[in-house]
């Protein structure tokens, strides 16, 4: 098991800390609830640094993130991050991550802790055929070991964190990133991204940085009422916006069309992407399923791998992330349904402890600003 | 972690008050801990006779849910109300406000299988 560098913090602030992706996390300090509506009310912070990070560089950099990706890299610009995912070459996906461009001839690639090394061994197994050198010193490096990562999240995130640099950060555009000077560290990726819809920013960092920054962010924060925060709580967040999470809603079979992410698949003209052929067929005949959120209308909360069944208790579908939503306060999740039953309003059953609970299949997000 | 002397526990986490042939049943302060936030509380089974070990509802916290077990053999008399608006009070107040059902026991023999304070304490660690 793994340490992130904050882990020192987390114990001492009394965490609930579990194995997570190959780590010791933080599920929770002052309860999941507490520590989600602080993100939406205020401004949490999240150690991520369990999350990988590869670089890529040189001349053909461009040409193999099109082919490896599923969205349009070339649409990207210098400090501007993009979503998108790796599809497998058998309609599923590899992972989900994000692409930064730093220039023509360097990006950034963060990718899921859990699927780190298999990420890896995708990217170097596909660099080859671009002349792209992979390992220590080349082309395409994996930093994950060395890079440390806080998500600063919430309405207050951006403004408490201004405090920490002279560069202008609180107008900065959501998906964009500046290198910076931080908390009087050098070379700090600040970002405006994030997991949970509340806005903020994604910090960067190197492992050694690691205490100076948590200590220079929450001083900074400690006005606003800056608090930790846990992984249940990341999970509440991202539930209620509806943003999928790998190895529960998206996976190896699931494909991006029918999880919704068309949004993150481009079919345009010069990009010839792994799966293109197979994805632009299913975008134009239709999927038998498709990923979409629901909300309880019975009491009752919904879970991963809940049966939904329709009014006669027929087989229609999967849960693939459920929760009690802890600003809706009502049980919410995301489902593969089958052709016919993922319109919205459609009423559907979601089958707990072997009874049938009224749902509806509804519009994301959940939570609305 | 709060163990109160006067009570009985099992090793699923209940804990019992015992009155002549009467048992309240609720979760210990260490169970209301592992689950975190408490959002519901499924209890369907008042009037029902049922076995030591046979569930009697179910707990729903925020990222799990667990089910509920007869500590005692007995018929279900009474439910706690309360629970079904403000199911956290079993997070806030476990050994109080929180408590889940009341049971007229059938077997008050089965009293002695119980857990004390001291050999609770020994389970969870504390």
């Amino acid at each position: 098991m793994k340490n992130t560098p904050f882990l020192k913090y987390h114990e001492a602030l009394g965490a609930r800390i579990i194995p997570f992706a190959g780590y010791n996390m933080p599920v929770e300090y002052a309860g999941i609830t507490e520590e989600h509506l602080t993100v939406r009310s205020g401004v949490g912070v999240f150690d991520v640094s369990h999350m990988g990070e590869f670089w890529v560089n040189g001349p053909r950099a461009l040409d193999f993130l099109q082919h490896i990706t599923s969205n349009d890299v070339s649409a990207l610009t210098d400090g501007k991050v993009q979503y998108t995912c790796f599809p497998n070459g058998r309609g599923g996906i590899v992972d989900d991550l994000l692409v930064y461009r730093f220039s023509a001839e360097k990006y950034l690639l963060v990718v899921n802790a859990a699927n780190i090394e298999k990420d890896w061994e995708w990217c170097v197994k596909h660099a080859a055929a671009f002349g792209i050198t992979a390992g220590p010193g080349g082309q395409l490096n994996n930093a994950s070991d060395g890079t440390a990562q806080l998500a600063v999240q919430g309405p207050l995130a951006l403004k408490a964190m201004q405090k920490l640099t002279g560069e202008p950060v609180t107008d900065m555009e959501y998906y964009t990133f500046k290198v910076l000077k931080f908390a009087g560290i050098d070379d700090v990726i600040f970002s405006t991204t994030g997991y949970t819809g509340s806005g903020g920013c994604e910090i960067y960092i190197r492992n050694a940085d690691a205490p100076r920054l948590w200590e220079e962010v929450f001083r900074a924060g400690e006005e606003y009422g800056i608090k930790p925060i846990g992984l249940g709580a990341r999970d509440t967040l991202r539930l209620e916006m509806g943003f999928c999470l790998y190895g529960n809603d998206i996976n190896d079979t699931t494909t991006p069309i029918e999880a919704g992410l068309g949004w993150i698949t481009k079919f345009v003209p010069g990009k010839d992407f792994i799966d293109r052929d197979l994805l632009l067929k299913q975008k134009e005949e239709g999927t038998d399923r498709r990923l979409k959120g629901f909300v309880m209308i019975d009491k009752g909360i919904p879970r991963q791998h809940y049966e939904v069944v329709d009014a006669q208790g027929n087989l229609i579908g999967e849960v693939t992330s459920g929760t009690m939503a802890p600003s809706l306060k009502q049980g919410i999740g995301l489902a593969y349904l089958n052709k016919g039953f993922w319109k919205n309003d459609t009423e559907i059953f979601i089958r707990v402890r072997g009874r049938d609970l009224k749902a509806k299949v509804t519009a994301l997000p959940f939570y609305k600003q | 972690m709060n163990v109160p002397t006067n009570l009985k526990y099992t090793k699923d986490h209940e804990w019992v008050l015992i009155k002549g042939n009467e048992a309240t049943v609720g979760i210990t302060d260490f169970a209301q801990h592992e689950l975190g936030d408490i959002v519901f509380i499924e209890i369907e089974t008042v009037g029902e006779e049922l076995g030591h070990g046979e569930v009697f509802g179910t707990v729903e916290a925020v990222k799990t849910v667990s089910d509920l077990f007869m500590p005692v053999s007995g018929t279900v008399k009474e439910k706690n109300e309360e629970l079904d608006t403000t199911a956290e009070l079993v997070n806030s107040d476990p050994y109080g406000k929180g408590w889940m059902i009341r049971v007229e026991l059938s077997d008050p023999s089965e009293i002695d299988a119980l857990l004390d304070a001291e050999a609770y304490k020994k389970l969870i660690g504390a």
